[in-house]
């Protein structure tokens, strides 16, 4: 069942939420348009990890790694064609057994990601979203 | 003479400057092949680094008529960026200085980026307020003392560079997105479209992911045949939410300092109607040439006169960073 958001605030609280549920070693992959939240939905997860600092879009450097109370991986896959030609080592500095991992725009990837949870954020008219989390 | 490489995104450069500020030769290496990504292939971009690296200091010294012999430091960015692209910068420079014995000075690419207005003939030196605008980082800084910066705000989502990048994408415009977009955008009418400036985030922080969205839904409106004809308005109304809130952000910073003196930085500062609105701010206006304002190994050596060199041999182990101070 979808939740909906009706702003920014929303969108972050529905990412706090998520990561009482989450562990070390987990790996999120947060789908959705451009401008459809999947930062400000990252950035709720972190702040609840305890991730002080501006928590931006990675899009640029493809990865960040904060300092939480667990460390908290996010990447960005936007600008990537393909991880064919990729050195495979580009995502293991990020993907690792004691950090919690939000990966944003994993289409990229294909099906070579290894995920325990889906996000998926859909735009809703305004400031509104739909949020559809699947856990396994 | 300072002899400095960069090499932080998807361009290889190398200059040589001299310690008053005079650029003797500033090479620049782009790499073409990323247009077809939209983007940068971090694994590409690191080899092509590795291709072109000792080729493009080999050409920056021949065109200052300079030799390895004539430098007093090697200057090289340690971050932030992408670290594989870094560290063939890194380590090339660690080479050039450990075969002569040199000292390294290893520099933050943000402090190149506000140290480039002192380069000759311009040498705008602080203080200053400076705005730097470019595909990875948006931040107003107040520039009291060479070297030395202080950040008032900077993006909480997006980089401008970024906006235009995304917001050309939506628009079907190519790689990257920023010269493409202002093309389109002089053949539009800039107030067709009223897209927010994120007027309602308040302080010195900026923030473009509501503008994205705004473009998004606006095309989504239009249906595709209308949005495909009005283009060019969209473009042009897109742009100016950028400037506009560019803008904004640099008024109020003026005012919180005091500062009457202003310099951007950035690729960014290479669009025209971004220039055109700084220029008419009543204070005195630095915009270094376009080829300062992007990546460049010039602003490097600037900002490595403000750095404490590591003598030889103690920046063998010396690692670059991918994000730097408070998440810039």
């Amino acid at each position: 069942m979808p939740e909906r958001s009706d702003g920014p605030a929303a969108t972050e609280a529905a990412g706090a939420r998520l990561v009482q549920t989450l562990r070390p070693g987990d790996v999120v992959l947060v789908s959705g348009e451009l401008g459809a939240g999947k930062t400000t939905f990252v950035r709720g997860a972190a702040r609840a990890l305890g991730v002080e600092g501006p928590i931006t879009s990675p899009t640029f450097t493809i990865g960040r790694r904060y300092a939480g109370r667990v460390p908290v991986s996010h990447l960005d896959l936007y600008r990537l064609e393909g991880l064919e030609d990729e050195d495979p080592a580009l995502l293991a500095d990020y993907l690792t057994p004691d950090a919690i991992a939000f990966v944003e725009w994993p289409e990229r990837a294909g099906t070579q990601l290894p995920a325990t949870v889906h996000v998926r954020l859909e735009h809703a008219g305004g400031d509104r979203r739909r949020i559809e989390v699947r856990q396994p | 003479m300072i002899v400095a490489l960069e090499t932080s995104c998807d361009d290889t450069c190398a200059a040589v400057v001299e310690r008053d500020g005079t650029i003797r030769s500033n090479v620049i290496s782009s790499q073409g092949v990323h247009d077809r990504y939209g983007g940068v292939v971090p694994e590409v971009a690191s080899r092509h680094h590795l291709e072109l690296v000792n080729d493009v200091v080999d050409d920056a010294l021949r065109q200052a008529g300079a030799t390895l012999d004539d430098a007093d430091t090697i200057a090289v960015t340690r971050g932030p960026g992408l670290v594989g692209a870094l560290l063939v910068g890194l380590q090339t420079a660690k080479a050039l200085a450990a075969a002569r014995r040199l000292p390294l000075a290893p520099v933050d690419h943000l402090l190149g980026h506000v140290a480039a207005t002192e380069l000759r003939p311009q040498a705008f030196a602080p203080p200053f307020l400076c705005l730097v605008a470019s595909g990875g980082h948006t931040f107003l800084a107040d520039v009291r003392d060479p070297g030395r910066f202080e950040v008032l705000g900077s993006t909480l989502d997006d980089a401008a560079g970024e906006a235009f990048d995304k917001g050309a994408r939506m628009l079907g415009l190519g790689y990257p997105g920023g010269p493409a977009l202002q093309r389109l955008a002089q053949s539009g009418d800039e107030r067709a479209f009223d897209f927010p400036t994120a007027k309602g985030v308040a302080g010195l922080d900026f923030s473009f992911a509501g503008l994205k969205t705004a473009l998004l839904y606006a095309i989504r409106d239009l249906g595709e045949d209308e949005a495909a004809a009005r283009r060019a308005d969209l473009a042009a109304s897109y742009q100016r939410a950028i400037v506009e809130a560019l803008a904004h952000r640099v008024e109020r910073g003026l005012e919180a300092t005091g500062h009457t003196r202003l310099a951007l930085g950035g690729g960014v500062a290479a669009n025209g109607p971004l220039r055109e609105r700084m220029s008419q701010l009543p204070v005195e206006l630095a915009i270094p040439p376009i080829e300062l304002c992007t990546d460049n190994a010039a602003m490097i050596a600037a900002a490595a006169r403000h750095v404490a060199p590591l003598p030889y041999p103690e920046y063998f182990g010396l690692d670059a960073y991918a994000t730097g101070e408070g998440g810039l």
